[in-house]
């Protein structure tokens, strides 16, 4: 039964190996996107006008507010058009269409960023005042500020949420199946159906999803301590 | 005493008729300042009185609702917003002036992920452009100069109060700064460490630095400064030289205030 993992023709090994991949590579856009979106949506809660915070607060409330699957079949149905329209706006004419792996990593990439939004937001309200006067009162400019001295202070914060928030957005991958992308899901799922041996391949499932958050988990741990340089008297 | 002042030192810092409000609360009434260079004045006053707001109008950490101020014969161009509030007219004109002008905090605020060394030379080689090795030289030797050589790789979390805030008074003098606010310096350590930062900034006052002190510490005000400067309420009460303002106050208030702090 286990050669039905097998690489080559006769086994799925292959397939599931490509399929982890895609699962990889997915969850990394999707949690770079959701970085990029956490961290805009953060500064427009802290430091935005109105309008801004007002679309920051319905962004993380609504994607936090509904079924991350829901998000996908969102995308999945209404992204095509969205995307036309708004290709229109500058100037293209014609149908945009969204391949599944686009809709994907957009719609696990929204979700992420909502969290992660919530996670930069604490963080950076966590760095003392004075930290951050001490910089202006010495003549350093906004942006070296931001650079030197509050993102370094805020990732001491941030890292444990933003681990969550990585193994989150590394399992809501597994929802994208339903657009017919080959993940890891995916593949699992076809291969469970045409060989009727749904335990083999869903353990196997399984077993890859593990080492991939626990691999990553041992990664975010080192980038913690990292961080956290000259916190603890005895830790520097 | 510090180096002596001569007749024609020029004014460091002049503040004019400087108002500053937060909400319904107005901190500052009007107070008017000159800090001649190389000039130590002592800013004295009870808590709440406005004296980290005055410091904090001078090198805008706090933006004044109105009055003037002068660091080195510039002056703070402020102008006001659509709202009506007052804010700079020019950020680099307040980075400028901010490099001119150091700042000692009663908390310290040494970056706690940064060692020693890295706090110190952080703003000489990133805002001033100083090439690293010669940042690391200078700072080296301001370590030394404050007593900590020993302590450069060490982080914040890892010193003593008193270590710390010599810490941060080096990282301060590795700007060259024209002048220097002090903001309570002393008033956040345990007693006993107390007197090392004291003697730093004895130090500094003997080498000419032109100074701004707020603090509690009576008997180094009197002995270290040129002039008192009595802040009641937001409004100056009295002023003049250590001998007459601890010697013979001519405001009651002012005695009232060095009765309780056991200075009468
Ligand atoms: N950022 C601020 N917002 C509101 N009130 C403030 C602020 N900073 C200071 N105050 C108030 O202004 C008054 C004077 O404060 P401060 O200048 O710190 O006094 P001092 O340093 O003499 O103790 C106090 O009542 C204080 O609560
Ligand atoms: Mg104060």
């Amino acid at each position: 039964m286990l050669d039905l993992l097998q690489f080559g023709d006769s086994g799925w090994g292959d397939e599931i190996l490509r399929g982890a991949g895609m699962t990889l590579v997915v969850a990394v856009l999707a949690y770079g996107i959701g970085l990029v979106l956490g961290s805009l949506s953060a500064a427009a809660t802290l430091a935005g006008g109105l309008l801004l915070r007002g679309a920051a607060a319905v962004y993380t409330t609504v994607v936090r507010g509904v079924p991350a699957l829901l998000v996908i079949w969102l995308l999945f149905f209404g992204g095509g058009s969205a995307a036309t329209w708004a290709a229109g706006l500058f100037g293209f004419s014609g149908r945009v269409d969204l391949s599944p792996f686009v809709i994907g990593v957009l719609a696990v990439g929204l979700v992420s960023g909502a969290y992660a939004a919530e996670v930069i937001r604490g963080a950076v309200q966590a760095v003392p005042a004075g930290q951050l006067e001490a910089a202006r009162a010495l003549g350093m400019q906004r942006g070296l500020i931001l650079r030197r001295i509050l993102v370094p202070l805020a990732l001491r914060y941030a890292l444990p949420g933003l681990s969550n928030v990585w193994q989150m957005t590394l399992k809501d991958t597994s929802l994208i199946m339903v657009t017919g992308l080959a993940e890891l899901m995916r593949v699992s799922f076809v291969a469970s159906g045409s060989t009727r041996q749904p335990f083999l391949f869903y353990i196997a499932a399984a077993v890859i999803f593990m080492l991939l958050t626990t691999g990553s988990e041992l990664l975010f741990h080192r980038a913690e301590r990292r961080a956290a340089r000259g916190v603890r008297r005895a830790g520097a | 005493m510090s180096a002596p002042v001569t007749p024609a030192a020029q004014p460091a810092i002049v503040v004019e008729d400087l108002h500053k409000r937060f909400g319904d609360l107005e901190v500052l009434k009007g107070v008017s300042l000159t800090a001649r260079e190389r000039e130590v004045v002592a800013l004295i006053g009870s808590s709440g009185s406005g004296k980290s707001t005055l410091l904090r109008c001078i090198n805008l950490l706090e933006v004044p609702d109105s009055g003037r101020v002068w660091i080195e014969g510039e002056e703070l161009r402020l102008t006001t917003d659509r709202s009506g509030r007052a804010r700079p007219a020019d950020r680099r004109q307040v980075d400028r002036i901010r490099r001119r002008c150091g700042m000692v905090f009663q908390s310290f605020n040494l970056w706690t992920h940064r060692s020693v060394l890295e706090n110190v030379i952080e703003a000489p080689v990133h805002v001033l452009g100083q090439p690293r090795d010669e940042a690391v030289a200078r700072a080296e030797r301001l370590l030394a100069k404050v007593g900590l050589d020993q302590k450069k790789d060490a982080y914040p979390a890892q010193l003593s109060g008193g270590q710390q805030q010599r810490a941060a008074i080096a990282r301060m003098l590795a700007m060259e700064p024209q002048v220097m606010l002090f903001d309570e310096p002393t008033s956040a350590l345990d007693p006993e460490l107390v007197g090392e930062v004291l003697r730093v900034m004895r130090d500094l006052a003997d080498e000419g630095a032109t100074m701004l002190i707020v603090t509690h510490e009576m008997a180094f005000a009197r002995e270290v400064s040129d002039k008192v400067v009595f802040l009641h309420q937001g409004r100056i009460e009295e002023e003049g030289p250590p001998e007459q303002v601890f010697g013979n106050p001519s405001s009651e208030r002012c005695r009232q205030f060095l009765a309780r702090e056991g200075r009468l």
